[in-house]
């Protein structure tokens, strides 16, 4: 080595550096670095021992190769012989190697950790500062391990100096961050806290981080820390600009140490100490008067150090919400900034302002500034300034200018950049439905904004509006009017067609009485987008039609024709063609109140979270959470008016969303739902409440659902057996003997005769429905039992048995249900039947269970009932007469002649005749008003043929209308038990 | 079509940009420099695309060449023209290096202009491109000779023009041909092939008309026994002698490409290759066999580690031609492990270095003849490293020269005819020389 330049050039290490500078190409210089490479190899090959100045070139040499990219295996362990090097500079290059390069589970760990030891305690602080650099640089799990307990007696103890002090601070909140359990404080706590009293400010600017990092963790134990910082920080801001030497920047006294104290404080709650709080108010006050005092220098680094005190003070002064004095001058203070040349400035007067408007002190201060918010939106260059200013419009928005708030987003929405659209939506449609005093405003808003950013308005926000336009009725025939007048644009977005659909379906009569918006017209409007539509849009929109066939009969034509075209009925999508063939015989087969109750408008929805705010507040994260804090604000406030109320409520449900589709008519879900009814109760009881025949719903799954009959008496589940059981359970009290039929049972009955599904029972407290279905001889039928309260039913349990006789002539068995029904909740219970031979009485259900202590026993009689037996029996005129001819013997024959009660529709006889189970035969009866039927009853012992006449005298006047009904059948207690049952039906 | 054509030194610095289309913008320059030359990870694919713009480069030591297109072009033509390109820059100012290319910038630009009109590649024949671009100036031509570049430039012959006139008519022919192996330590052949060129140089008076012919399998099988005779005609058709391969008599070509005078209807008929050379010299054929090729050398590796810190490698080559025959230009590299601190090294012939830039023992014979033998041994020492992968060992791979084609591929014959001129194929003076050189040849140990 040529003595000439020892020292700090290594003229190696720069020959070699330059030598990869002029290399000409990436091949040159992996050429040059691997002849680098073999020559250190052969260097440290250990056979000769290496001098310490050029163990810290080669070291270096390789530092520099690895930086370059390529990889190093080797000369670690001369990295390490340096460490123990007296000289500073190979000690230096030593622990860079070591903290560029060491992995944490080298073998040399060991070696590195002794040399870092002897280093601490070797009292000369350059030494002691290198390396607690390298514990910091390093910072891993291992190294926690070996120093975490020496570092602390280093950083309080009195000896060591200013500038170790320092690294230790920092040294200790890198390993504190690596791994915070190994780092334990205890006994040190307060003596760290204290070097907020050092004389040197470095310490006390590295104490601080440290002491903000860990008071965030556990603030109890560093409270002390609040009286000491603030007279620090009072002691800065009070001091001239010259008094503190070395730490005045740009005229500025620390503001590095001030922000960092304002930032402490702001990890606790305000001082109680009054004199402490004083003192804080005090300096805050001098913090907010530098700021309007005319800058002492021209350069930036001078305002951004000024600026910099400031924003935090206004921070603490908005994280303590208690000084109104202080809030409003912080925020006029924003407010000059709103308007200034810096675009960092303006953004950071946006933020904080966001934050100011939600304390209740500064609100309206905050709104003073509107104007120039909605100029910023609309003139400002920077889009995250734009940002930030839709934000803080947002926040200052109330119900005095919610209008002209959704009013500017909107209009500026047409030319938002297309990042934050989607949040602009999402922010626009939760105002205007927060602050909505009259519902047509906030159609008009919705409405406009799918007009406006059609692809940015998410699912949530056109569900709500339906949501909100169902829900409340003085809307419904302004929604209906905006939608059908929207829809007439040329070009629509494909919500807004979601939305028409939608709205015209149910509320499309409410504007139907205007020539301009006949049924016709706002078929064929909607029908013109449907083409251009998603799947899932059309097959709403087949959904609308089904109910405009219910809302105006006199498009009953039209749509068919629609449904029937091979583009729907065979529609190559399965949901598609489904809707359109279900809907197509739905629309055929059933009578118009059938097709009434069937799609009923749809019931109101829950009232839930808002599904946008759900969705807004998961966009943003946990940055919302000052969002949400002034969501919670506004409620209260509107709560406390109790004009609202309802929306207020919004945000206390947690219900999910169903999904659209099976919102819309509750009609599909109806079959599928019923065999697991627990699950989707509410909407179940909602379609049998009223009381009508789902007729669809049981066609739709015909042959699913009887398949199935008789897979549960091939389980081995609990069954009981009706009638047996019922007497020889114990009765245990007197009072829990089945109570005798409810007086109106037998109606119940009646009701009945001509259907299989519907509401059985309610009171207060219970609502039985019933769904049923027969093959041949067998049945099953389901009943379920809807708890209307809020309380649960204890020992619920239900009995079905057989009085009598019916005891021989019908098969009962039935499954035991949950002993416990949850408040709200619903239960299911199967039952099978078989019919033995044919029967007059009709099975009795008994029901006991108890409510709030309270035994409750209820006895019905279950609509079982021989019709249900019926198959229909087609057949031509001349095979009905001859049989009707051989079942001539006067016992095989019964007759009543009685009065209408209802009135003689066609449509309704005919379905009452077909719900019988009967086959109704068209042109046998040589007069056309008369109704002629056959079927066969099925029972396990025999077939009964039966045949039906019913006679009506329609000419007669109303109220004289009466019916001759004669029944034949080949036995004759049928023949009387059928005419019996018919004759309460018409 | 070609949109614009790019030079580049390895700086990326642009020496010369020439744009042919209006598709192709200023950035496209920065583009590929930016995205490919100082590109972080080395860009090996030769297309590169960027932004809808097709950038197609070729290296030439230091320099790139970078043809730029937005449409989709042939990219084996474009290949081909930058290689032509690269071929006559060559035959211009010898070679392509940043010094020349900025000496030559004038002539460059001329002979872009002339080899590629609107992006489409023009006439690209170095011998018809030197008879109007020259490198000293216009030489004042007369009508009669302007009116003939028109011609010719667009004649059925582009590639030779009339009128030439030798005193003496003499013909060269070299056959060019390397091989490349990968054999496994055990001496199995994993993969070899031979990939050769059959170059020609002429200075023939008129325009001869001229049929070459050598021994390819499908000919010798069709002609059989009457071949024979034409053989015998042929005279000096076996002027380099045959190389080790013994009494092999015929070759299977995989596949060949032909310089555009040869007439391939002529060829793909009866696979007689016949054409009217250009004036001077042009690659008359490319081939490519993959069967019965003779391996110049055999080298027989043998490395054994000991212990952590050493290796003894030790490396045999048997040279496998006829004894008379001289190899030269031999170089063996031995891979060394990356880890390598010290060489030591013996070798009975030649010279071995351990070059630490290359990784790599490098051993060098300057000539060997036929069925002889040499060895190397070395020792490696090695450095302790806590790096627990293993030295992947690279294959040994090996560079020589020999005068014979290890494809065994035989000129026959060629015959010159020039109908109009008094001279006779047999005044033409024809010189065939041999030349096997190695590719890719390697041997794993």
């Amino acid at each position: 080595m040529p003595a000439v330049s020892k020292g700090d050039g290594m003229r190696g290490l720069a020959v070699f550096i330059s030598d990869i500078r002029n290399c000409k190409s990436k091949e040159a210089e992996i050429k040059r670095i691997n002849k680098e490479l073999a020559n250190i190899r052969s260097k440290f090959k250990g056979d000769k021992a290496l001098d310490g100045y050029s163990k810290k070139k080669y070291v270096c040499k390789l530092l520099f190769i690895f930086l370059l990219g390529h990889d190093i295996d080797f000369g670690h362990m001369e990295a390490v012989n340096l460490l123990s090097s007296n000289k500073y500079t190979e000690k230096q290059i030593g622990y860079l190697f070591i903290s560029v390069l060491v992995n944490s589970n080298s073998e040399l760990i060991r070696l590195i950790n002794n040399a870092i030891k002897n280093d601490l305690s070797s009292r000369n602080p350059t030494f002691m500062c290198l390396a607690l650099h390298c514990i910091a640089n390093v910072g891993s799990r291992e190294m926690a391990e070996a120093f975490a307990g020496e570092i602390p007696r280093i950083l309080v103890a009195g000896d060591t100096m200013d500038s170790v002090k320092q690294s230790a601070a920092l040294c200790l909140l890198r390993l504190y961050k690596a791994s915070p359990d190994l780092v334990l404080m205890g006994e040190w706590t307060s003596r760290v806290v204290h070097l907020l009293n050092d004389q040197h400010m470095g310490v006390v600017t590295a104490a601080i981080s440290l002491i903000t990092c860990l008071s965030s963790k556990n603030p109890d134990e560093f409270k002390t820390c609040v009286s000491l910082a603030v007279s620090r920080l009072s002691r800065i801001v009070s001091s001239a600009s010259t008094d503190l030497q070395d730490y005045t920047y740009y005229f500025v006294p620390a503001p590095w140490l001030s922000c960092k104290l304002l930032r402490l404080l702001q990890c606790y709650p305000p001082p109680e100490d009054g004199a402490v709080k004083g003192r804080l108010v005090e300096c805050l006050e001098t913090i907010l008067n530098k700021a309007q005092e005319p800058p002492k220098s021209k350069k930036v680094q001078h305002s951004n150090a000024k600026n910099a005190i400031l924003f935090e003070a206004i921070s603490l002064i908005i994280h303590y919400d208690s000084e109104p004095n202080l809030l409003v001058r912080a925020c006029n203070q924003l407010g000059q900034f709103l308007q200034h040349r810096e675009t960092n400035l303006r953004y950071l007067a946006l933020e904080s302002m966001c934050t100011l408007a939600s304390s209740e002190f500064s609100h309206e201060a905050v709104k003073t500034h509107i104007e120039t918010v909605i100029n910023a939106l609309k003139t400002e260059r920077d889009v995250s300034v734009r940002q930030r200013a839709a934000d803080l419009l947002y926040a200052m928005c109330d119900r005095s200018n919610a209008k002209q708030i959704v009013a500017e987003m909107l209009s500026y929405l047409e030319t938002a950049d297309y990042s934050i659209r989607e949040e602009m939506v999402l922010k626009v449609a939760i105002l205007a439905e927060k602050y909505a005093v009259d519902y047509s405003w906030y159609v008009d808003t919705i409405l406009n904004l799918i007009r406006i950013a059609g692809d940015y308005v998410s699912e949530e926000v056109w569900y709500r509006v339906i949501q909100i336009v169902i829900n409340r009725d003085d809307v419904q025939g302004y929604a209906a009017k905006t939608v059908f007048e929207a829809l007439q644009a040329p070009a629509c977005h494909e919500n807004m067609v979601k939305v028409g659909g939608y709205i015209l379906g149910e509320f499309g009569n409410l504007i139907a009485g205007d020539p301009r918006s006949s049924p016709l017209v706002q078929f064929n409007l909607l029908h013109s987008k449907f083409h251009l539509c998603s799947v899932p849009t059309r097959a709403l929109l087949l959904s609308a039609y089904i109910k405009f066939i219910n809302l105006f009969p006199e498009t009953k034509a039209t749509i068919q024709e629609v449904l029937r075209s091979d583009s729907q009925i065979r529609n190559s999508d399965v949901e598609l063609q489904q809707r359109a063939v279900e809907y197509l015989k739905l629309s055929s087969i059933a009578s118009t109140d059938v097709l009434a109750t069937v799609l009923e408008e749809m019931p109101p929805f829950p009232e839930r979270e808002s599904s946008i705010l759900a969705k807004l507040k998961k966009k943003k994260g946990p940055g919302a959470v000052s969002v949400e804090l002034e969501d919670g604000k506004e409620r209260g406030e509107l709560n406390g008016g109790g004009d609202r109320g309802g929306d207020a409520a919004i945000a206390a449900s947690n219900a999910s969303t169903p999904s659209p589709s099976a919102d819309l008519l509750g009609l599909r879900s109806a079959a599928p739902v019923s065999g697991a009814a627990p699950s989707a109760g509410s909407l179940l009881v909602d379609v049998f409440s009223e009381a009508g025949p789902a007729a669809s719903s049981a066609g739709v799954n015909d042959d699913g659902f009887l398949s199935a009959l008789h897979a549960p008496e091939a389980s081995d589940s609990p069954l009981v057996e009706g009638p047996g059981d019922s007497d020889s359970a114990p009765p245990s009290a007197a009072s829990e003997d089945p109570a005798p039929p409810l007086p109106e049972s037998d109606e119940l009955l009646n009701k009945f005769v001509c259907k299989n599904n519907g509401v059985l029972f309610e009171n207060q407290l219970l609502q039985i429905g019933i769904k049923s279905e027969y093959r041949q001889n067998l049945g099953r039928m389901y009943l379920f039992y809807g708890n209307k309260t809020s309380v649960q039913f204890v020992s619920f349990s239900t009995t079905v048995s057989c009085p009598g006789e019916l005891q021989s002539q019908l098969n009962v068995q039935t499954k035991t249900v949950e002993p416990l029904v949850e408040g709200g909740a619903q239960v299911q219970q199967v039952i099978n039947i078989e019919c033995l031979t044919d029967f007059i009485d009709a099975p009795l259900l008994n029901i006991k269970f108890r409510y709030g202590g309270a035994l409750q026993n209820i006895s019905l009689k279950l609509p079982v009932t021989i019709n249900k037996f019926f198959q229909p029996t087609e057949m031509a005129a001349a095979d009905f007469f001859q049989r009707w001819k051989q079942l001539s013997q006067p016992q095989q024959e019964a007759q009543k002649i009685f009065k209408a009660s209802h009135g003689m529709d066609t449509e309704v006889l005919k379905a009452k005749l077909l719900g019988l189970g009967t086959a109704l035969l068209e042109n046998v009866d040589p007069n056309p008003e008369n109704y002629v039927c056959a079927g066969v009853i099925q029972t396990k012992a025999q077939q009964v043929g039966c045949l039906l006449r019913l006679e009506p005298n329609a000419q007669a006047q109303p109220g004289e209308q009466m019916y001759r009904l004669t029944l034949r059948s080949s036995k004759d207690t049928v023949s009387q038990r059928v005419c019996d049952l018919l004759a309460e039906q018409f | 079509m070609i949109g614009g054509l790019f030079i580049y030194n390895h700086k990326g610095e642009v020496l010369i940009s020439r744009v042919y289309r209006d598709d192709i913008g200023r950035n496209a320059v920065d583009a590929f420099r930016v995205n490919v030359i100082h590109a972080r990870q080395q860009v090996r694919s030769p297309v590169t695309n960027i932004a809808r713009t097709s950038f197609f480069h070729v290296k030439r030591s230091n320099i790139w060449l970078a043809a730029v297109t937005k449409q989709n072009v042939n990219a084996a033509m474009v290949f081909e023209f930058l290689y032509k390109m690269c071929d006559v820059m060559t035959a211009y100012f010898g070679k392509i290096s940043e010094e020349n290319i900025k000496n030559n910038f004038v002539l460059i630009y001329e002979l872009l202009d002339e080899i590629l009109d609107f992006g489409y590649p023009q006439n690209s024949e170095t011998g018809a491109l030197k008879t109007f671009i020259t490198q000293t100036g216009i030489k004042s031509q007369s009508k009669e000779e302007q009116s003939q570049i028109t011609s010719q430039v667009t004649g059925q012959i582009g590639w030779r023009r009339e009128g030439i006139k030798y005193r003496r008519n003499e013909l060269f022919l070299d056959v060019l041909e390397s091989v490349n192996l990968l054999m496994s330590p055990q001496g199995q052949v994993l993969s070899a092939h031979v990939s050769g060129r059959v170059v020609m140089k002429s200075y023939l008076s008129g325009m001869p008309e001229c049929k070459f012919g050598m021994n390819d399998k499908i000919v010798i099988d069709k002609q059989g026994k009457g071949g024979a005779s034409e053989e015998a005609a042929a005279g000096k058709s076996d002027l380099g002698g045959s190389g080790g391969g013994g009494g092999k008599q015929s070759i299977a070509i995989d596949d060949c490409t032909f310089h555009q005078c040869v007439r391939l209807s002529k060829f793909d008929a009866e696979r007689s290759i016949s054409f009217i050379p250009p004036d001077g010299e042009c690659e008359l054929m490319r081939y490519r066999t993959t069967k019965d090729i003779i391996l110049p050398f055999r080298v027989i590796p043998l490395v054994r580690e000991v212990g952590r810190t050493k290796l003894e490698v030790k490396v045999v080559i048997k040279s496998n031609f006829k004894p008379s025959l001289l190899a030269q230009k031999i170089e063996v590299r031995i891979p060394t492990p990356l880890n390598t601190s010290g060489v030591q090294v013996i070798c009975m012939k030649g010279k071995a270095k351990y070059k630490a830039s290359e990784n790599a023992i490098v051993w060098k014979i300057k000539r060997m003849a036929g069925m002889k033998e040499s060895q190397i041994s070395a020792e490696i020492e090695l450095l302790p490293t806590n790096d627990k992968k293993k030295w992947a060992r690279p294959p040994i791979s090996m560079n020589f020269e020999v005068p014979f084609a290890p494809s065994g591929l035989k000129v026959r014959y060629l015959k010159v005819f020039e109908p109009k001129l008094n001279y006779s194929d047999h005044d033409v003076i024809k010189w065939v020389r041999y030349i096997g050189r190695s590719g890719i040849y390697e041997t794993r140990c």
